[in-house]
């Protein structure tokens, strides 16, 4: 993993020198060797990926070129934003996602049936950076007023904090509830067939029991692997819904990471983002025993 | 003379139903998926006729009339720099089509070849191969292409590069689980009794087999090409001016007028929707369609 992060960040033509000095006017070419010799950019590359690990094993993630401090020292602060972002998000997809499933599996291949799979799959064709201007736009002219698009802490203003994160959520959120959805769906329409789920509509259970408590309890196993699934695409959407909104969290210092050619920062993050990932798979491995006493890791 | 017609019957039974008797069964069976056909037909006919449809030059600049609202003079407006909107659009078509389908076509044929190499060879080749994929499919779809593209510079061939390598890993997961299931079948067991070579049975008696998950492979990954292009050039990591791109028509510098003029950026963010939701509608029609063992799942 961390030798195809570094490779192809070292591929990449152009290096930070140039682009740090593009704006400054002219440097001499001693300069340059001075200051490439100081970043240890002169070194081979290979040289420079041991470098890197044998650092990284020390805890030690590399100083940012741009900034000159330690890459984790930028970085720490923008954890929290886009960890808060991306669990509002996969709350507001699991909200939208599972009872639009759920209701279009009961009602299947009604009008509403086909109404709600269409709704899914607009909002899984709409770029979540485009929803998101849309929403501030409609906001602007409905209602006259903007959130701010400056960052506000939770601490400094609750409302407008909370207003700033929903917004993102919401456009990010939507997108990511239309697999939840088509999952849901599929997995309910299996289950409303099993002899148990007859079972309870003979005991003379309500519609709403029947449904919610023994079909969507028991449909619930393949809707958690695609959360998890999901969370993977999330990091990805909230790249660019970052930018949208200007919050200032790991997805959008990304970007800019990658046009500085800041090498230490875009390998921590996207060591970051990676290990974020096969995180919350093997907690969605985790899960299943929790939610299916069936399934157990014992050997 | 009647024996005769008898025997043309008999010989014309088992083919195939047309072309057109074929797309006229999917478009009554699956009414969704026909529109999402047709929505990508009207696309890629904007992007053929390109040039006879739009009503302006699409790089052209006009000071005298930027950020017009959308009049008889430019039906969607125009731009900070007076470019009009409806011509951007159109032309637009062709780069966000061409990107689209070149990087889904470059990475299901690539991903699609190590998926019949990893799964018909089998063992160690396949558990290596296996665990590359894992890697790269541990990365999100855009921030991998959003590295890829930043690693090789702003063009429309690495761009299409960029877009086309985090497809592989997912083509070669469908095709190479298709391949496992078809190397068990009794006639790649003749081709092998008959001693051919691996290389002959691999493309000639497996591959063409893979066809059916192909496609539904290519049309379901069109819909997320477009939306990472649109994406990548978004954020400036795309197709670099002068190609009008529905992506840049939305970036930063057109979301600073967007209090001022709304159209910038709701008419090519429509544009991608409706491209991407047309693919989408098509491609999970075609899956029901083409993929038994996906059939009346969705």
């Amino acid at each position: 993993m961390s030798v195809v992060i570094f490779l192809l960040l070292r591929l990449a033509p152009g290096n930070i020198v140039d682009i740090l000095f593009s704006t400054g006017g002219y440097v001499s070419d001693a300069d340059k060797k001075l200051i490439m010799q100081e970043l240890g950019l002169d070194k081979p590359v290979w040289a420079q990926y041991v470098e890197w690990i044998r650092n990284m094993a020390t805890g030690d993630l590399g100083k940012s070129y741009r900034y000159d401090v330690p890459a984790w020292q930028v970085i720490k602060p923008l954890i929290p934003v886009t960890i808060e972002l991306a669990v509002l998000s996969t709350i507001v997809a699991v909200l939208i996602g599972v009872p639009t499933g759920v209701i279009s599996a009961v009602r299947q291949d009604t009008v509403f049936d086909y109404a709600l799979r269409i709704f899914s799959l607009a909002g899984l064709s709409m770029p979540s950076f485009w929803l998101g201007m849309v929403i501030i736009l409609a906001l602007a002219a409905w209602l006259g007023w903007v959130p701010p698009m400056t960052y506000v802490g939770v601490r400094e203003d609750f409302k407008i904090h909370a207003v700033q994160f929903l917004l993102p959520a919401l456009a990010v959120g939507y997108r990511s509830s239309a697999l939840i959805t088509r999952i849901t769906r599929s997995a309910m329409l299996e289950v409303l067939r099993e002899d148990y789920v007859r079972t309870a509509w003979a005991k003379g259970q309500s519609e709403g029991a029947v449904v919610w408590r023994h079909a969507l309890t028991n449909a619930l196993l393949p809707v958690v692997t695609v959360i998890g699934i999901e969370f993977a695409f999330l990091i990805g959407g909230l790249v660019v819904t970052e930018t949208v909104f200007n919050l200032p969290g790991v997805a959008r210092f990304l970007v800019q990471a990658i046009l500085w050619r800041d090498y230490p920062i875009v390998q921590t993050l996207v060591m970051f983002i990676a290990i974020v990932v096969v995180l919350s798979n093997l907690f969605v491995d985790l899960l299943y025993g929790w939610l299916d006493p069936r399934v157990r890791y014992s050997g | 003379m009647a024996i005769i017609t008898h025997d043309v019957v008999i010989a014309a039974a088992p083919r195939r139903a047309g072309l057109v008797t074929t797309v006229l069964r999917f478009c009554r069976k699956k009414p969704l998926g026909a529109a999402g056909g047709a929505l990508v037909m009207v696309m890629v006919l904007t992007a053929i006729f390109a040039d006879q449809l739009a009503t302006h030059d699409p790089i052209a600049t006009d000071a005298a009339a930027t950020l017009a609202p959308p009049g008889e003079a430019h039906w969607l407006g125009t731009d900070h720099l007076g470019r009009d909107i409806y011509s951007r659009i159109v032309h637009g078509t062709r780069v966000s089509l061409a990107v689209g389908l070149l990087s889904t076509l470059l990475g299901s044929v690539f991903g699609g070849m190590v998926g019949l190499v990893s799964a018909y060879f089998g063992g160690k080749t396949d558990l290596i191969t296996q665990r590359v994929l894992d890697i790269l499919q541990g990365l999100p779809l855009l921030v991998l292409a959003l590295v890829m593209s930043a690693a090789l510079g702003p063009s429309i061939e690495n761009v299409v590069i960029a877009i086309s390598i985090p497809i592989m890993p997912r083509a070669a997961r469908v095709i190479r689980a298709s391949v496992l299931s078809i190397r068990e079948m009794q006639y790649i067991e003749a081709a092998r009794a008959l001693g051919l070579r691996h290389l002959r049975i691999a493309f000639r008696h497996v591959l063409p087999n893979t066809i059916g998950p192909f496609i539904v492979l290519t049309t379901a990954q069109l819909g997320s090409a477009i939306l990472t292009e649109a994406a990548l050039s978004f954020l400036g990591l795309g197709v670099p001016e002068p190609y009008p791109s529905w992506g840049r028509m939305l970036s930063v510098s057109a979301a600073e007028y967007a209090q001022k003029a709304p159209h910038l950026v709701l008419f090519p963010g429509i544009a991608i929707s409706l491209a991407v939701f047309g693919s989408n509608l098509l491609g999970d029609a075609l899956r029901d369609t083409l993929d038994p063992r996906l059939r009346g799942a969705q």
